[in-house]
């Protein structure tokens, strides 16, 4: 044939079995004799298979009827308990199973035992000939030669070039998915309005919280006071703004210089936002003074203010510093002085500008 | 040339119904010679090549389901205040999305039956890719010439996992609004552009009102529409290639050996659609997925421990896991030149993944070119006679389950009750450890194997009689194998290393030592299948009353 990759195992082109060949090997002995079933020789074993698999579709019938009653005959209203549903939903799948499940073991079964089960051997056939290959290969010789592309540099250059410049505007047309990113991420709602410091308010009803009321072990998840007051972005900036707040013996922190005034009686707060990627860190160890994070097990030590003792996390959670208001209600001094959550390209940046 | 039919030539006049209906068609529009073509053609059968049919038809049941969800589903995040039927949840606050998703399941008869349907079959869809692929790695049917289908194949695996996810996300409910954070801070991570991709994805800030719409739109047009045409070529070349078919008497490269496509294939994988769709009903009429309506709407306050993603995303989010953020006292995110490099989450959730596709999609052409081997192959291996690509792709495989089990550190940790930070560390150890070993066991098992197959087919299966024979000598009587059974185990080709070779100039370069290097590694330790000569010598030793008597019993056993 001249093929040499045609797959035939005589005219295989490159042996990678060196040695190979030079050894005596077993004789193929071909397609192992049929074996009659048992519906091939005995007509009862045929005439049972053949109640079997009218029997399965018949399970199907069943099936269908079933998923009607079930659809029709449970009906939803305001009222309805979640038992209900379920039974609904139960019946649904044993009805649909069955229906399904009748139709396809019947038709396999049918396949397995009645149908011809005779192995048949059959030719594989070249993908291509030789003769097609070189005649495509002399084809787009010729094209290529005809456009004289070769020939001309300028055109292929020039083509080229606006090829590579066309696709732009298909991306820049995509430039208003979302505003540019600008600073915004590094601000809360936590920054003083108008020179009146913001509350720390209950999460979710956004009740305002008394030092007195915190207790030594206890937590808070805080929200800054008028975020439910909020209409627009308020879930955005509920994702910047959510705290935690902590009573701890006030001996067991251990404040770095400039951050002595941070807290209250031991009472601190710190931005609920992993430095991760940015999950809620919702789980206090009381005993231990962690914080952890569920999504990936970042570890934050309360005592350390926050520093990363275990997991991905690479920095500390950000502290907001807070006080207390002549009402005795605890409120943010200021807004976080660094970006909250997730850390991005610009943070620090950000960080820097917000300090300077 | 077109004249009709003279009274001379008769017209054709089909004898049964059928003939006449096949006539009718092929007289107006043509095709007997597809039915011609197809109608007959033979496939080789086994149980493996299921996978790649459950995938297929779980994507049509997604497809089905999924049309009837969205004429229920309204993907806006706008606010609003739920009125359904679930008491618990009466008059929370929640986007439009998460409220028609708790109207599927609560208001609209069969709607969570739907929902559960579509679920079930997605979480189906990418395992049976998965496992499909899997199968063809490990029989070597990725060889010439099915290198291009195998990156087809590739491709449907990420296409499948893009449409699990964007579909998980739509919801609006705290778990999968957790998990779109988690891809935010990701994104965010990508060094100079991530925060303009978050902001562009989001529409501004996380999580914004834009997201759930545009996740909509990829999830039900532009995903399943590539995944239609990815089907579509990958059919077309199983077509043009014919199936493979595993080693066996009568089978070789030249042949096809099966059953013909009508009645009896077509009947079998035909079957087998509603067999795939009333499991997967039956999954979804008793096992709950993804109740949402226990998880409330999304908000960036609360999350529940034990949180976990959809199964095919677990290995990125157990990678995020087990990358640690601080080694010693130094911070693994950096910061240069006043920018903010995020190794700690950049390495993790890029890296792992980014190498195993690469090897995956790579993985023909780096075989092809080490094993010089450019012959077409329609005879599979079984994965004992190819024990490197074997060993090569369980050491992917732990590697893969190893940070597949850390996405579920916190729930081992708290089933065995065991400390969560030692669970991290030992899958830390493993990451590196898991592929090293499971690389070495798996080659000594596949040589084992071999061995194993060449002493059945030189000596004959254990019959377990022990016989005494007259000088008070204790054997076991060994059965001979037929000569079917034994070309299964002898049929194979055991490569030994390819030296390296000159080129056309005559030089042995670099890159031609560093061939034969990795061939070596590749084929030294082989197992050569028995010889012809071989079994002769086996028995000229004396088995031969031994086998003869064994094969007496075999027919007395009858």
């Amino acid at each position: 044939m001249g093929n040499h990759s045609d797959g035939s195992p005589n005219h295989s082109g490159t042996v990678a079995t060196a040695g190979q060949n030079e050894v005596e090997k077993f004789q193929d002995p071909g397609i192992p004799p049929h074996r009659l079933r048992l519906a091939d020789t005995d007509p009862k074993a045929a005439k049972r298979a053949e109640r079997q698999v009218a029997l399965l579709f018949g399970s199907s019938v069943v099936g269908t009827l079933i998923f009607l009653v079930a659809y029709f005959a449970i009906d939803l209203g305001d009222d309805t308990s979640i038992a209900t549903i379920r039974l609904q939903n139960a019946l649904l799948g044993i009805g649909t199973a069955f229906a399904m499940l009748g139709i396809g073991t019947g038709i396999v079964h049918w396949a397995k035992a009645l149908m011809p089960d005779h192995e048949v051997s059959e030719e594989r056939h070249a993908i291509r000939t030789e003769e097609d290959r070189l005649a495509a290969v002399r084809i787009v010789d010729d094209i290529v030669e005809e456009t004289g592309i070769k020939r001309r540099p300028l055109i292929r250059n020039t083509l080229l070039g606006a090829v590579a410049l066309a696709p732009l505007p298909a991306l820049a047309v995509f430039g208003d998915l979302g505003p540019r990113p600008d600073n915004t991420l590094a601000h809360t709602m936590w920054a003083p309005q108008d020179g009146k410091l913001k509350r720390l308010t209950r999460d979710p009803d956004g009740t305002p919280i008394k030092a007195a009321d915190v207790t030594i072990g206890s937590a808070f998840h805080v929200i800054p006071e008028g975020l439910n007051e909020l209409h627009e972005g308020k879930l955005n900036e509920k994702a910047k703004a959510v705290v935690l707040l902590m009573r701890l013996n006030p001996e067991s922190l251990n404040p770095s210089p400039g951050r002595e005034n941070w807290g209250y009686n031991g009472i601190v707060a710190y931005s609920k936002i992993c430095t991760h990627v940015g999950c809620p860190v919702a789980l206090y160890e009381q005993q231990t003074h962690h914080l952890l994070c569920p999504c990936h097990q970042s570890t934050f030590d309360l005592t350390q203010e926050c520093k990363v003792i275990f997991g991905p996390a690479s920095r500390p959670l950000p502290q907001l510093p807070i006080a207390v208001d002549s009402e005795g209600y605890l409120v943010a001094t200021s807004d976080f002085k660094e970006p909250v959550g997730p850390s991005y390209w610009e943070r620090d940046e950000h960080e820097r500008n917000r300090n300077a | 040339m077109s004249a009709t039919a003279t009274p001379d030539a008769p017209a054709f006049v089909a004898k049964t119904k059928g003939g006449r209906i096949t006539n009718f068609v092929d007289e107006r529009v043509g095709g007997s010679g597809i039915l011609r073509e197809f109608g007959r053609k033979v496939f080789p059968d086994h149980w493996s090549f299921m996978f790649g049919e459950v995938a297929l038809y779980s994507f049509v049941i997604l497809l089905l389901s999924g049309t009837f969800l969205t004429f229920f589903f309204d993907p806006s995040m706008a606010e609003t205040r739920y009125a359904g039927s679930y008491m618990p949840l009466k008059n929370v606050e929640m986007s439009v999305a998460y409220s028609s998703s708790l109207n599927i399941s609560f208001d609209v008869r069969g709607g969570l039956f739907m929902r559960q349907v579509h679920h079930w079959s997605a979480l189906l869809f990418v395992a049976s890719v998965s496992v499909h692929m899997l199968r063809v790695f490990f029989t070597g049917a990725f060889r010439k010439p099915r290198e291009m289908n195998w990156v087809v194949g590739g491709v449907l695996l990420i296409l499948s996992m893009a449409a699990g996810f964007t579909g998980y996300s739509l919801p609006d409910d705290l778990l999968s609004g957790n998990g779109l954070r988690i891809i935010d801070g990701v994104i965010k991570s990508i060094p100079v552009i991530g925060t303009y991709i978050s902001f562009f994805l989001f529409g501004g800030e996380f999580p914004g009102t834009a997201i759930i719409g545009r996740l909509y739109m990829l999830h039900i047009l532009l995903v399943p529409a590539l995944i239609l045409l990815m089907i579509v070529m990958h059919l077309f070349m199983v077509v043009v290639h014919k199936h493979t078919q595993y080693p066996g008497p009568g089978r070789n490269d030249g042949n096809v050996v099966g059953y013909p496509l009508g009645p009896v294939y077509a009947a079998k994988a035909g079957g087998f659609f509603f067999i795939v769709f009333g499991v997967i009903a039956l999954m979804a009429g008793f096992f709950t997925i993804n109740p949402i309506w226990n998880y409330g709407p999304y908000d960036p306050s609360p999350v529940s421990a034990g949180t976990q993603p959809d199964w095919y995303i677990g290995f990125v989010d157990g990678a995020l896991r087990l990358m640690p953020g601080i080694i010693g006292d130094w911070k693994v995110e950096q910061i240069w030149f006043g920018h903010v490099f995020t190794f700690n989450v950049l390495l993790p959730a890029l890296v792992p993944a980014g190498i195993i596709f690469t090897v995956l999609f790579t993985y023909p052409w780096i075989e092809r070119w080490i094993t010089k081997d450019t012959r077409e192959h329609h005879v599979l291996d079984r994965p004992r006679n190819a024990p490197t690509r074997t060993a090569i792709g369980m050491a992917g495989f732990v590697w893969y389950c190893v940070m597949w089990a850390a996405a579920g550190s916190d729930l081992i940790a708290t089933h065995f009750h065991v400390s969560l930070n030692d669970v991290t560390y030992w899958l830390r150890a493993l990451f590196f450890v898991g592929p090293v070993i499971a690389f070495v066991v798996t080659k000594r098992i596949a040589l084992a194997l071999q061995r194993k197959d060449r002493e059945i087919a030189l000596h004959g299966r254990e019959t377990g009689r022990i016989v005494r024979l007259p000088h008070g000598e204790f054997i076991e009587v060994h059965a001979p194998l037929d000569e079917y059974k034994r070309y299964k185990l002898v049929g194979f080709e055991s490569p030994s290393p390819l030296p390296a070779e000159p080129n056309a100039n005559g030089v042995v370069d670099s890159k031609e030592k560093r061939r034969a290097k990795l061939s070596r590694w590749f084929f030294e330790d082989r197992v050569a299948p028995a010889t012809p000569a071989e079994l002769a010598a086996a028995h000229g030793h004396g088995d031969h009353e031994a086998i003869e008597s064994g094969e007496t019993q075999k027919t007395l056993s009858h």
